[in-house]
């Protein structure tokens, strides 16, 4: 807890009950052995192990050295050399969660996803999925073979057994089922045409697994076109957002993220933001970041948002709807007023998937006339098509046994779609059930055949997230399995000749190609330069035309990006009725019932659940839970005094969730920023035909989504909570690495931070004889070394003149998604540890992001409100129904006067010449010492082997897993101690790109993975002693105002500088 | 054990002999050699631009960056002897013509390069990224050879560098074990001596046993009670330290010589030899481990490098037939691997090649003097260090190191800075 700055923050409710198990442990860097652990003295079977050992270790090293090979090529292709990583772009989607990326290979071997600049859609940033989504390739647990029932079969087979049936279905007239996931290729839905007409009776189904049908019904009703708007959170002064996790989940938040930082940026000379409204019953990272929050019952949303319409509506004139007021009106009129005092440049956005509601929403933005400028459908987005109904019509039809063939693509219903168990019933009614899957699924093990697709960094095809925004699919690798891309199967199976790769140069040689304006005289340029640029953008500019590269080999460094001017592209006609609305609304949100109200969300890192067999995503802490490894029902504090379930140290109670007949029995984990009758919990998890990794961990909760006239409805009332007897342990990591109470978060709000640059920063002091002196006047080390630290350098001396690495933070635009955490597992090779170690408190991470709760009382309202001291502190403790949240990414901070460097035993931990704090792995001999003394917490102890370990049967256990490691990156052995190295392989790639060219690094071309893979910009890395840079721009800039380091008072200075969070209120 | 303290001793000796009268200029020499090192690419970038003569100069980099690999001036390679080849040709334009595009010229009808086609049945390929200057140069530096050749200089020059490494290196290998070896060899010595006297000493005095009185007798005829000797603490402490010491020695020499596999000189699949192609055809390494410059690794190159020259030269031989073999079967060749560098420390031969301007011998040896190839240097941490400590940095002509150079010469009054100056010690450069 930090007791700093007048206010107090918390990071867990077992922080604020200071439970004496917590308190035990939390001060604890390590988890040492247990008691049992100790006393197990050596026995016989000890001593002839070590005795094995020894003996074993002497005959090794008597052995000669092991021969090792080298073996070239036969062949060598031109453009490839050994140790030079070649990228190629492509595009990455899952669930309406689309990047246009750079895919790294090393040795032919892809390793890394990096985000691709010249998408003017997601402009380089990443999601966590897309990061990890480069592990999936080398999952073991993929399909090698097509197969039929149990039994690899030939290609050749299968085909004959499909087009047998395919004819059979044909002859008899009856419907063939082609059901996927959003399928954003134009290429590959110009190849499922042509399938269509081969076969004439063919249904091609859409569905996502976490729908947006409610918007897009909404938006064809208004625009008569079944497509999303495009949002521009750029263009946005004021936003509100009603329960839209825009920042995390919620459609393209990806792209959100990076539009929404453009507006949160404070500095000198821009003293202005936005500000956020989020009403919300769960607590997501849009109400993490929310400058002001509201939670809400689930029930009592449409009145809500029916109260902030009938508030712009008496300001504008328009008619109110006639809808009783909710109970919980906080915010609704501060909102509606900022609303009306931004028209053009507010935005409302809505995360459910009810119709109505989507159409109030979308009425507001026109009343407001934020139609065509925050919220446009002249570009609109096509990252969600799914359509509830077809859905529920092909299970019907399925049901009834009229459906001949059924085939998946891209999907796995029977895990996620509500009614999949209805599908698993009937699934054998059809003459042919096929799924195209490319490692086993729910659904694959229910079909007859298997026509196993490439991974999506093995194949061809196309993408368009945006109209007239389209990007390419290249195989980043040859297929390692005999798999087949199920568009090349489609094809074959309708007799269409040549591969799919020709398929998709084909449709864009007829369909894209006449679009072009960017000045390519023939179809071969055009479509050799859109291969390398991975995208092409109908109202782009040519990257060649404006782009600044430095010959790096790395694509990364274009500086320009390209913006399409949706702002010229013609708005459609937009009309909506809201006739009869608030008869519906009323009727749906009552509101107050008794019962509990349950919201099924998506979390950021597993989503749907497709990747679940992914160990990296699985270790993955949830960004506001701060938990892994498993889904749980998030419960208020009130309900947990209730049922009487304390959660300390991880542990806490199964409890039985009962909704609309259906039941799941999982652990409970006590969430602030909930009403008290508000229950939430994840799908994504409860696989049960997956991989080793993903297999039953957790539980399913997609049956209990709601069906109302065949719509998907996440949020369901009358839930009931039993407490069961069964105690279970929640991997969960915030309270791990603790801060000791130190001042580590720094914030002010706008309104102060006009006045004074320097509001919410922390200045330690220390009280000498001549009175109160700065902390950092007295310091162990020598002033020399002082002026080293990046903060030091933006005001003057400049002491380490080749490179200064140095990193800022700005705890403004990290909304906290965690895509640098992923990225930098796959950069560095970071093993994952599994539930229990986590458990243990050994997790791997370089770089976590702290969530903080902050707490309502503070020494300033104490103060004001004539609250003596012992009841403020007593107040503080009190855990707030709705606290505000900060999230601060942490990773070693290179202090140039290191702790950790001075207490290691064999040097093993120095400093270098360019402010690196370097960790030398092969001279640690795992004394610790360094983690102990280190401030921040930020290191990592090897306590095992991870590769090549049976108890950690996750990616680097098996040799195809393993491909996936860097070649560049060590991977650390038993016994030492890691931790950030500030990416210095990449620093030292980029460096030898410059000298072999003779020049200094170009600033941008050196990155770490982290800030690569940020979507909102939030972190800049560089390099201090280049004044040109972008770094020491922001720095000089911040050097007096927001800029602070952490535990200044220790004067460790260190290189990573974080800026205040400012929050946009009074 | 044994071979080791010897062979530490005669370098002992030769280097107690030389190394005083000889450091400087060994340090000398290794100074030529560098400012060779840095001075030879230097000379193959500069393109001089005197238009229709040609820098025979410039012409010798690009001749060897490009033509050697199939031509020699004085005798026939895979190509012509060039010896002359300007006297043979009509003229200097048709000529230049013929480097650029070979195919076409004799295509074209030309008759002198239709006869050269006719005698050796394969086309040149197309040069036509060469500048005109550039053919203008390789030009002149054939007609320079043809009139007066100069011999080979780079290998020789390679050899001082190593030379120069070797010697030095010797200087810092440590200078106690040879200290006590010649102290260890004048205690026997001594001793021997010793013994001699006593001896001699007690055969006068037998001689003589009448003229003395029993105590001098005892002394002579008494037994020594060795026991005494063996019981007495000190003996025995002292024998067990120098066994303690003897069996440490060993047990350290045997376990630092764990993974070093300095001299490793593995049978090969194929009997490449490296002194054939290196050093008597003198074909440049780059023109085979094409990574050197570009990065990590070296590269070993793959087969159609080989048959490049081998589809026509030595196609009978049966060691060329592994080759055609592995391409036939679509397997490659598996090599064995010589330098083995442990996973945890990171070397790019791209900085230290193209960057650093590093000769290959001074890491790998005279490999043109090697018929099979062997780990030349110990490849220990030291041997890194210890170069880095000596080497000189190439900064000059690499606008990276200039702001290195402008603040070594403002504060030391020289712009060459050693590669320990600007961080070449620390620990990540080399090991994340």
């Amino acid at each position: 807890m930090s007791k700093e700055n007048n206010t107090i923050y918390w990071r867990g409710y077992e922080e604020l009950s200071n439970d004496l198990e917590f308190v035990k442990n939390s001060e604890k860097e390590f988890n040492m052995p247990s008691e049992e652990e100790k006393n197990a003295a050596p026995d016989r079977r000890d001593f002839l192990k070590v005795m094995g050992f020894s003996v074993a270790a002497v005959s090794l090293a008597a052995c000669e050295a092991p021969v090792k090979h080298a073996i070239p090529f036969l062949n060598k292709p031109e453009e490839y050399d050994p140790s030079i990583a070649n990228y190629y772009a492509s595009s990455f989607f899952d669930g309406g969660d689309y990047c246009s990326i750079l895919v790294k290979t090393r040795e032919g071997r892809p390793i890394k996803i990096e985000g691709n600049k010249l998408s003017s859609v997601t402009g380089g940033g990443t999601s966590v999925k897309t990061q990890a989504s480069v592990l999936g390739l080398y999952d073991n647990n993929r399909f090698k073979n097509p197969r039929k029932g149990n039994a690899d079969i030939e290609w050749s087979a299968l085909d004959a057994e499909v087009k047998v049936a395919l004819d059979a279905a044909k002859a008899s007239g009856q419907t063939i089922y082609l059901v996927s996931g959003t399928n954003i290729s134009p290429a590959s839905n110009a190849a499922i045409a042509s399938f269509i007409a081969a076969f004439g009776n063919v249904k091609h189904v859409q569905y996502d697994a976490y729908s947006a049908h409610g918007l897009l019904e909404a938006c064809k009703e208004a625009t008569g076109l079944r497509a999303l708007p495009s949002y521009d959170f750029s263009k946005s002064k004021v936003v509100v957002s009603f329960g839209a996790d825009f920042l995390g989940t919620w459609l393209s938040s990806t792209e959100y993220s990076r539009q929404f930082a453009k507006t949160r940026r404070v500095g000198p000379k821009n003293k202005e933001m936005s500000k956020l409204y989020a009403f919300e019953s769960l607590m997501s990272q849009t109400g993490a970041n929310a400058d002001y929050r509201s939670s809400i019952r689930p029930s009592e949303k449409g009145l809500v948002m029916a109260a902030l319409y009938n508030e712009i509506a008496s300001a504008t004139g328009a008619a109110r709807l006639n809808s009783p007021a909710p109970k919980n009106n906080k915010w609704i009129k501060q909102a509606a007023q900022d609303l009306i005092a931004h028209r053009g440049s507010g935005l409302v956005v809505d995360g459910s998937n009810d119709k109505n509601l989507q159409k109030l929403a979308l009425q507001i933005n026109q009343m407001l006339g934020n139609l065509g400028s925050t919220v446009s459908f002249a570009a609109p987005s096509y990252i969600k098509k799914g359509d509830d109904a077809a859905m529920g019509g092909f299970v019907d039809a399925l049901a009834s046994g009229s459906a001949a063939a059924v085939m998946f693509m891209d999907c796995n219903p029977i895990y996620d779609h509500p009614r999949g168990a209805e599908i698993k019933a009937s699934i054998g009614k059809t003459a042919l059930s096929l799924s195209f899957a490319y490692a086993p699924d729910e659904t694959s093990a229910s079909c007859k055949l298997v026509a196993p697709n490439h991974y999506f960094l093995e194949a061809w095809g196309d993408a368009e997230p945006r109209k007239d925004c389209f990007s390419l699919v290249q195989p980043a690798i040859s297929p390692i399995y005999k798999t087949r891309q199920a568009e090349e199967s489609l094809m074959t199976w309708a007799g269409i000749s040549g591969s799919y790769f020709d398929f998709v140069k084909g449709y864009w040689k007829t369909n894209l190609y006449p679009k072009q304006k960017l000045g390519y005289s023939n179809f071969k340029d055009f479509w050799n330069y859109s291969l390398h640029d991975g995208v092409f953008e109908v109202n782009g500019v040519n990257p060649r035309a404006v782009q600044n590269t430095v010959s790096a080999g790395d694509t990364t460094a274009i500086v320009s990006v390209p913006v399409v001017a949706t702002s010229s592209l013609p708005e459609p006609n937009f009309s909506l009725s809201l006739s009869g609305l608030d008869a519906q609304i009323t009727d749906s949100y009552k509101g107050g019932a008794a019962g509990f109200d349950l919201v099924v969300y998506e979390k950021v890192g597993m989503g749907s659940g497709a990747q679940a067999n992914n160990p990296w995503l699985q270790e993955f802490p949830d960004p506001v839970t701060r938990a892994c490894w498993e889904n749980y029902l998030v419960i208020p504090m009130s309900l947990a005094k209730e049922l009487g379930i304390k959660v300390t140290e991880g542990t806490t109670t199964k409890v039985t969730l009962k909704v609309g007949g259906k039941s799941v029995q999982v652990p409970a984990l006590v969430q602030p920023g909930q009403q008290s009758n508000t229950l939430g919990i994840a799908i994504g998890f409860g696989r049960t035909e997956t991989g080793k990794t993903g297999k039953g961990v957790g539980a399913n909760v997609y049956p209990l989504i709601k069906l109302e006239g065949g719509v998907l409805n996440y949020s369901i009332a009358n839930a009931t909570v039993e407490k069961s007897t069964d105690e279970h342990r929640v991997a969960h990591v915030q309270t791990h690495h603790t801060v000791m109470g130190r001042p580590v978060i720094q914030e002010t709000t706008l309104a102060r931070y006009a006045k004074d640059e320097k509001d919410g920063r922390y200045f330690p002091k220390i009280t000498t004889p001549n009175g109160e002196e700065p902390a950092k006047n007295f310091s162990l080390w020598f002033s020399d070394e002082v002026e080293r630290a990046p903060n030091e350098m933006a005001k003057g001396p400049n002491k380490r003149p080749n490179h200064m690495w140095s990193m800022v933070v700005d705890l403004n635009t990290c909304f906290g998604c965690g895509a640098c955490v992923m990225a930098c597992t796959a950069e560095n090779n970071v093993p994952v540890v599994g539930k229990e170690e986590v458990l243990n408190r050994r997790e791997m991470h370089w770089i976590r992001i702290d969530r903080y709760y902050k707490s309502d009382m503070s020494k300033a309202k104490a103060e004001e409100s004539g609250v003596g001291t012992i009841d403020m502190y007593g107040q503080m403790e009190v855990p707030s129904d709705d606290p505000e949240v900060v999230f601060q990414p942490l990773m070693c901070q290179h202090c140039n006067n290191a702790p950790c460097e001075t207490v290691c035993p064999v040097l093993a931990t120095t400093h270098s010449s360019e402010g690196l704090n370097q960790m030398t792995y092969n001279r640690c001999i795992g004394t610790r010492y360094c983690a102990n003394n280190c401030p921040y917490k930020v290191r990592r102890f090897n306590w095992f082997s991870y590769p090549e370990n049976s108890e950690f049967d996750y990616n680097v256990n098996n040799n195809l897993g393993k491909m996936v490691l860097n070649p560049d990156v060590t991977v650390r052995a038993r016994g030492v101690m890691e931790k950030c190295s500030m990416c210095v392989q990449r620093i030292q790639e980029g460096k030898l790109y410059a000298k072999k060219e003779s020049r200094r690094p170009v600033d941008g071309e050196i990155i770490t993975a982290c800030a690569q893979a940020c979507p909102s910009e939030a972190i800049t890395f560089g390099d201090m002693s280049n004044k040109e840079s972008n770094i020491f721009k922001l720095l000089s800039e911040h050097k007096d105002g927001r800029a602070y380091t952490l535990l200044e008072e220790i004067n460790t200075n260190p290189s990573i500088v974080y800026l205040t969070k400012v929050r946009n209120k009074a | 054990m044994n071979q080791r303290l010897t062979s530490q001793f005669v370098r002992f000796s030769f280097s107690l002999l030389f190394s005083l009268g000889l450091s400087a200029s060994g340090f000398g020499q290794a100074d030529t050699s560098s400012k060779a090192v840095s001075a030879a690419p230097a000379a193959s970038t500069a393109a001089a631009p005197a238009a229709g003569s040609g820098d025979p100069a410039a012409g010798e980099g690009i001749f060897k960056a490009n033509c050697k690999s199939c031509h020699a001036i004085g005798e026939q390679v895979i190509g012509p002897a060039l010896k002359d080849a300007h006297k043979r040709w009509p003229s200097k334009a048709a000529m230049a013509n013929f480097i650029k595009y070979p195919q076409k010229t004799i295509d074209g009808g030309n008759a002198y390069a239709k006869g050269l086609y006719d005698k050796y049945k394969q086309y040149m390929p197309n040069h036509d990224f060469l500048q005109p200057a550039d053919i203008d140069n390789v030009i002149a530096y054939i007609v320079r050879e043809s009139e007066n050749p100069t011999a080979a200089a780079p290998v020789a020059g390679a050899n001082a560098a190593v030379a120069g490494s070797s010697t030095s290196e010797d200087d810092s290998s440590g200078l106690l074990a040879p200290v006590i070896g010649i102290l260890l060899m004048t205690l026997v010595v001594v001793i021997i001596l010793l013994v001699v006297v006593i001896n001699l000493v007690s055969k006068i005095l037998g001689n003589k046993q009448e003229e003395l009185n029993e105590d001098d007798l005892d002394q002579i005829e008494g037994k020594i009670d060795w026991s005494v000797l063996f019981n007495h603490p000190l003996f025995k402490g002292v024998v067990a330290f120098v066994f303690v010491v003897i069996i440490g020695k060993t047990v350290f020499d045997q376990v630092y010589a764990v993974g070093i596999q300095q001299g490793y000189a593995p049978d090969q699949p194929i009997a490449f030899s490296h002194k054939l192609h290196a050093g008597m055809y003198e074909i440049d390494c780059n023109y085979c481990h094409t990574g050197v410059n570009r990065g990590k690794s070296a590269t070993i190159p793959a087969a159609n490098t080989c048959l490049n020259c081998h589809n026509v030269i030595k196609t009978e031989s049966p060691e060329i037939k592994k080759i055609w073999r592995a391409v036939e079967k679509n397997q490659p060749i598996k090599w064995v691997r010589i330098h083995n560098l442990p996973d945890l420390a990171y070397f790019n031969h791209a900085q230290h090649v193209k960057v650093g301007g590093i000769e290959c011998q001074k890491c790998h040896g005279p490999v043109q003097e090697m018929e099979v190839v062997q780990q030349f240097s110990p490849l220990t941490m030291g041997w890194c260090i210890n170069c880095h400590r000596e080497t000189v940095v190439k900064s000059g002509g690499n606008a990276y190191y200039d702001k290195m150079v402008e603040i070594h010469q403002t504060k030391y009054g020289t712009g060459k800075m050693k590669v320990e100056d600007i961080g070449g010690l620390e620990c990540s450069k080399c090991h994340y």
